[in-house]
Formats: C-alpha cells, structure tokens, sequence
C-alpha cells in the first residue's frame, strides 16, 4: 500500500472511530436545521423559500466545526511532526487528509441534506439539484478550510480564528452554492451557470488549498 | 549607504527618525491644499454638495486595497525572500489598511443613503469590500493571538497572499456584475470621466491620504520594531532572574 493510501485509510479510520467525529458533523447539521424553524416561524412558504440557503449555512458550519480536529490530533501526538519531515511531499499529504475529512464528514452531510430538505419544505423535485450542489460545493469549503486549520495548528489557537480566517474565503462558494440550489428549485433557469463555477471553485481550491496550507505549516511550525 | 542597508533595523529606524518630520510636514501641507481645494470645487448637477464625500471616499477605498497590496508584497518578502523587515511591515500595514477599508464602507454607506436611498445594498463591488475587511479582520487575530511575533508573522503572510486574491474581484466587481456601486470612472479605458473640477482636488486628496498611509505605515514599523526590542529585553530580564535564583 502506497504511502498516500495508507494515510488516507488511517484518517478515516481515526475518524470513523469514537471520539472521531465522522457522524457528528451530520448531528450537527441536523441540530441546526431543526433550530431554524424555531427561529424563522413554521411558515412553510417561507422555510420553502430559505430552505436551500439554511441547508448550505448548515452544510458550511457543520464542515467548518470539524476542521478544527484535521491537524490539532497528529499535532499534539508528533504525527503532523512526522508528515512534515517524511518523504511524502507536504502538499499531497495534506490534500489526502482533506480528502479523508471530506469523505467522513462531509459525505455524511449531503447524504443526509435530502431528509432534512424534507423538514425545510423544499420541492421534492429540486432535492436532488440540492444535494448535488452540496456534493460539488463541500470540496471546496473542506480544502479551503484546510488553510484556516494550517493556520490555527500553526499558532495553537482553535475554534473561533479559525471561522474567523475561513468564513470570509468561503463566502463565493456559498454564493454560487445557494445560487445554482436556488435556480434548481425555480425550475433550472441558471442551474448550469452557478453550478459550472461551484464547480470551478472545488477544483481551483483543490489545487491551491494544499498548497497554501503546506505554507502555512512548514512557515508556522518551523 | 546602500538600499540593502536598510535591512538592519537600527539602520531603518535611523532612517526613519530622520524622514518622519519632513514626511509629516508634507502629508499636512497637501491635505491643507487638497481640503482648500475640496471645498470650493463644484456642486454635482445631480447630487448636490454630497459628491464631496468622494473626497474621502475613494481615496480610502484605494488606500485600503493599497494596504491589503502591500502586505501582499510584505508577505512575499517574509516567505519568499526572508527580508528582516518584511513582517515588520505587514504587520504595520494591517491596522491601517483595515481602518481605511473601515473609512471606505461607513462613507460609501452614508454617501449612498441621499443618492442611493439605502444606506446598504448587496451587490458585488460592496460585498467584497466587506469580503476585504473581514480579511483585515483575519489577519488581524492572527497577529493578536500569536504568541511569538514571528511566527504569528508568518501565518499572517500566508493568509495575506491568499486573501490577495480578493483585490482583482474588488477592482473588477463592477463591471463582471451588475451593481448599484458606479462603475469605473478614473482607472478605466479611454481615460476618466469625471470632470477635472473635481477630478484635481480627488488626485491631490488621493495623494495626501497616500503620504498619510506611508507616514503611518513608518511610524508604526518603528513601534513594532521598539515593541519586539522591549519583548526581547524582557525575556532576557526573566531569564537573568531565574538563572540568578
């Protein structure tokens, strides 16, 4: 098994496990869409209406709270000590846990953002539109995240620093995210559009998120 | 004394006692001849004597987009280059490049509630401004929260360069989008459109507000150089005591 594979196992695995936190990002998720009709009133016209953009503020926050785990664990145990000096490049080490972390956390999320479309009152036709758009705009939010976590493990502060530092990057993801699930649900008028330049936004972060967040460890933690 | 000397920070701070008051004698000199300049251009056709908050409007746009380029630079200089005063001069930029950004947004918004009839609106050019000082918001925290300057620095620098991505969207927002903010109307093909009455006293204030950055962004380093000088003194001092007990 190749270096990059076995490290991609041992991520999921650590995440799957108790105390990882692989199904505590949907519970999150879930919590929150819960709390919204609270909030807003139980009008169902209303919740209709914000149904895609609550599903993507959940999706975002619920993805954003567990970054925090991606590198303060392997910091405090020497592992991230280890990464940094193998013979694996930084970069690519760094994209696969990003890939295990999308795959444990926020898989789970656009699995689960059909049920919880349900109890937001969004059409049953667009929820598919709905999910895929989550499905193609989480890479994005979890690799731009990467950075903010390279960051915060850098200077030993988690939590709020790090919201703090990724809310901003993310915004246009959430912008075109909320964008193409809304035109899905006005009958696809610009579905193609938002959805193409969600898409751009995952691939382009794909590449530059790693590398940024190589930078941000090998600068901050040597 | 060649350029590079300016590296060794005694050298700098020489250098900068020295420009400090000729500096801060010609940023007052043009602001006093940009405000005189200011007050008797023209009225707008349209908005009346409101157009004059653009005096200090778009300067402060650009001088908050100045700020974010220069830490940019600065940061190229830490990572890339390992100047000794490049993070220096990061991290003296930030405040002030947030403060103008700061400037920018709560002038546009209240320029924009007599022309506009809102004092806040959604569309691109706004946005990313926002977008620009939650960034200086950022990297702000980042500097606040390190507890060694240096590498606080550095994860700053980081952050400086990926948020410079942001610059392009903001100079081009209006005219990728469309937005209630005017479009370009002095950096744009074909020359300015905006009369030379009230064109001149906007490049005068420009420049004055630019003096401004610079005199700031000077003394601010010399702060921060004279603050790590205190913080070293201090943990030798610590040091001395605990060998001594």
């Amino acid at each position: 098994m190749s270096a990059l594979s076995a490290l991609l196992v041992r991520d999921m695995r650590v995440a799957v496990r108790v105390g990882g936190g692989a199904l505590m990002g949907a519970l999150f998720f879930l919590i929150v869409v819960t709390m919204v009709p609270f909030a807003v009133g139980p009008d169902l016209n209303l919740l209709a209406r914000i149904g895609p953009a609550i599903l993507w503020l959940g999706a975002l926050l619920a993805s954003l709270l567990a970054l925090d785990r991606l590198f303060a664990t392997d910091y405090e145990d020497g592992s991230l000590d280890l990464l940094m000096t193998g013979r694996v490049p930084l970069e690519l080490a760094v994209a696969v846990k990003a890939i295990a972390h999308w795959l444990t956390t926020c898989l789970p999320l656009v699995v689960i953002a059909p049920v919880l479309g349900l109890m937001l009152n969004v059409e049953l036709s667009a929820m598919g539109w709905v999910a895929l758009t989550l499905l193609a705009g989480t890479p994005a939010l979890t690799f731009i995240g990467l950075i903010g976590a390279a960051l915060s493990v850098a200077l030993r502060r988690g939590g709020l620093l790090l919201a703090v530092l990724v809310l901003p990057l993310t915004i246009p993801v959430l912008i075109f995210g909320v964008a193409a699930a809304d035109a899905a649900i006005v009958a696809g008028a610009s579905f193609g559009p938002a959805f193409t330049i969600l898409c751009a936004l995952s691939l382009a972060s794909l590449v530059l998120g790693p590398i940024a967040a190589a930078a941000a460890l090998r600068h901050g933690l040597e | 004394m060649a350029v590079i000397d300016i590296a060794n920070p005694t050298r700098f701070l020489a250098l900068v006692n020295r420009l400090l008051p000729w500096l801060t004698a010609a940023t007052l000199l043009l602001f006093a001849v940009g405000l005189s300049q200011a007050m008797h251009a023209p009225d707008d056709y349209q908005q009346g004597a409101t157009v004059k908050i653009m005096f200090l409007h778009v300067p402060a746009a650009w001088l908050g987009m100045f700020g974010w380029g220069l830490m940019s630079i600065a940061a190229l200089g830490t990572l890339v280059w390992r100047h000794p005063l490049a993070d220096v001069a990061g991290k003296a930029a930030a405040p002030i490049g947030a403060a103008f950004t700061f400037i920018c947004l709560i002038t546009g918004s209240l320029w924009g509630r007599p022309t506009w009839g809102t004092y806040w609106v959604w569309d691109a050019r706004l946005t990313s401004v926002l977008v620009l000082f939650l960034l200086y918001l950022g990297v702000l925290a980042l500097y606040w929260t390190a507890e060694d300057p240096g590498r606080g620095a550095r994860a700053a620098a980081v952050l400086s360069l990926v948020g410079a991505v942001n610059l392009p969207i903001i100079k081009f927002s209006v005219e990728w989008w469309n937005t209630l903010h005017q479009g370009s109307s002095i950096f744009r093909m074909g020359g300015p459109t905006i009369d030379p009455s009230i064109l001149r006293p906007l490049i005068v204030m420009a420049v004055a507000f630019t003096l401004l950055f610079v005199t700031l962004h000077l003394a601010a380093m010399r702060n921060e150089i004279l603050r790590r000088r205190v913080r070293a003194m201090r943990l030798m001092q610590a040091q001395a005591l605990a060998e001594a007990t």
